[in-house]
């Protein structure tokens, strides 16, 4: 059936794969079938590991889990100021960089700093700087403004996450809008331009349309990453999420179930499934907006 | 005329305070870093240190015993994760690219697949497999999960699609076999792709904080996230210690980045324009 030149190209080709196939079908497709099993299971981890069916209990069980209520809380208000205002504050910039200033290429080394930093670094550079006697507050007292307790009070905690999250990653979308601005054509600004069009009415009806697909994905990006907030707050509470609970999220919940109490693991398992879900459901309802919109 | 080169010294103000709050923390650390305990803890706010030290590296260094472990762990994982990925993410894209065979088109749209899971949902059975396989608190444990990515996979898959096939065609004429070419020929002329690739999953090795976090116990085994991590807890008022080690943390991604500066942008858009 097969010439004796294709079967060995196909020989070749199961051979190129094999690595790639083996690591994603142990780390990757095996664990999404086990978290299946898992996610319906009591799992004891004494000894070896013993599971008990428990239907559909793990996925009840966050409708009355105060705990859970209130990380999806914190991530839902975290989710919803930091995307706008990172997608914003990266266009902003970009538009900016854009404008054919000198010194571009130095801007951009510098906005990329917090990009290359590992997340555990940043955060303790910011704990640092918002220690009580630190740097933030030192500057707001400088402008007469009130100072916090960044870390230690839970009404601004979480805000203090916000701040820094905002800070590292706007600059990276900022990139991605920069390449995507410098693909719209001369000819649509200069076709305007003969039309009488100001700088705002060029930006609203040229800039903003047609960097609608890169939106889209910058909001996206946005989305998954910040659903998944885990380090920050892990690092800022100790891993406890607090004070108080203010900084605890969905990520690090699961974290806490899985790792640092006994039994909880399936439940766990389940929490991240729903996590999941949350994230693809936000993806989708982002796309259909994005495409409705781009119809007027 | 005017109006205009008033817009400009606008967005010049934009950026250049931008780029200051962008500095800043970094200026602050650094300087922190080569500050007495004495001065830290005064909290005065000067960003050139009255008494410059180079003590908290010296401290880190030869009283911690264990900072240069964690280096060496991060270095290591990190390096031998990255070049795995290369090797294993070019094949893989390859035969996707250029092979044929039964089976090639449900693989690649597995791999597609694959790139839609977030990592929380296979992270609690990760853990279970990497204990049924006495891989917990190991080097294997932290680098061979990591080995492969999907995403790259599918970026090398589209770099060997819109590669001239002549090149090859060449190389087979001169009597090189399918691996000698691959080798020699097609992986030399994808550097670009690949330093792309480097960059960014020699940053995912450098950077993870999580996986870490779960697969490692053993002191002697974290690597310098973990290590900067439980150093916040034993030295607390220490910022001095911990900004230094931060420094050092931060050091080797930014020569990395001075090295391939050139892809990194270029390595965005390609998975940007997904």
């Amino acid at each position: 059936m097969f010439s004796k030149k294709e079967r060995r190209e196909a020989g070749q080709g199961y051979l190129f794969l094999l690595p790639a196939l083996l690591v994603l079908g142990v780390f990757v497709i095996a664990p999404i079938l086990y978290a299946v099993f898992l996610s319906f299971h009591k799992v004891e981890l004494i000894g070896g590991a013993s599971y008990e069916f428990r239907g559909l209990d793990n996925f009840m069980k966050v409708t009355f889990d105060d705990r859970a209520i209130i990380a999806l809380k914190n991530t839902a208000i975290y989710v919803a100021i930091v995307v706008p205002t990172q997608t914003f504050l990266a266009l902003v910039l970009a538009s900016s960089l854009n404008a054919g200033l000198k010194g571009q290429k130095f801007f951009r080394i510098v906005y990329f700093l917090p990009t290359l930093t590992s997340s555990a670094v940043l955060t303790l550079i910011f704990m640092w700087m918002y220690n009580q006697n630190g740097l933030i507050n030192y500057v707001l007292k400088f402008l007469n403004l009130p100072t916090y307790n960044w870390i230690g009070d839970p009404d601004v905690a979480l805000i203090a996450i916000m701040i820094m999250n905002i800070w590292a990653t706007a600059p990276f979308f900022m990139v991605i809008y920069l390449a995507a601005l410098q693909d719209i054509p001369d000819s649509h600004y200069e076709a305007a331009e003969l039309d009488g069009a100001g700088p705002i009415q060029k930006f609203l009806h040229i800039t903003v349309p047609n960097l609608r697909p890169v939106t889209s994905f910058v909001v996206i990006m946005g989305l998954i990453g910040t659903f998944q907030l885990f380090d920050q707050s892990y690092i800022f509470s100790g891993g406890s999420g607090g004070p108080n609970n203010s900084t605890l999220t969905v990520v690090l919940l699961i974290y806490q179930y899985a790792f640092k109490t006994l039994g909880t693991m399936g439940y766990a398992t389940a929490i991240a499934f729903m996590l999941a879900i949350i994230i693809l459901v936000a993806t989708l309802l982002q796309r259909k907006f994005s495409k409705e919109e781009s119809l007027y | 005329m005017k109006k205009r080169s008033a817009g400009r010294k606008a967005l010049y103000v934009i950026l250049i305070v931008y780029a200051i709050i962008t500095v800043i923390p970094f200026l602050w650390a650094l300087s922190s870093s080569f500050k007495t305990l004495g001065e830290i803890v005064s909290g005065s706010i000067n960003f050139i240190p009255k008494d410059f030290t180079l003590d908290n590296y010296k401290q880190i260094f030869t009283r911690e015993p264990l900072f240069g472990r964690w280096l060496f762990n991060s270095l290591f994982i990190a390096t031998i994760g990255t070049l795995l990925n290369l090797l294993f993410n070019s094949m893989a894209g390859y035969a996707l690219a250029r092979l044929s065979f039964p089976g090639k088109k449900s693989i690649f749209l597995m791999i597609l697949a694959v790139l839609m899971i977030p990592f929380q949902v296979t992270l609690i059975p990760n853990f279970l497999i990497l204990k049924e396989l006495g891989w917990l608190n190991s080097y294997q444990g932290m680098i061979i999960p990591g080995a492969v990515n999907a995403t790259f996979i599918f970026m090398m898959r589209q770099f060997f699609i819109n590669f001239p096939k002549e090149v090859e065609e060449a190389a087979a004429i001169d009597g090189l076999g399918r691996f000698g070419t691959f080798f020699r020929i097609v992986l030399p002329l994808a550097k670009p792709a690949l330093a792309a690739q480097t960059i960014f999953v020699f940053m995912a090795f450098w950077n993870d904080f999580m996986r870490p976090l779960i697969i490692l116990s053993d002191q002697d085994m974290f690597t310098l996230p973990l290590g900067l991590n439980s150093f916040k807890g034993q030295f607390i008022s220490f910022w001095n210690y911990i900004m230094a080690a931060s420094m050092v943390f931060t050091l080797p991604i930014l020569v990395l980045y001075a090295f391939f500066n050139r892809y990194f942008v270029k390595g965005i858009k390609f998975t940007g324009d997904k």
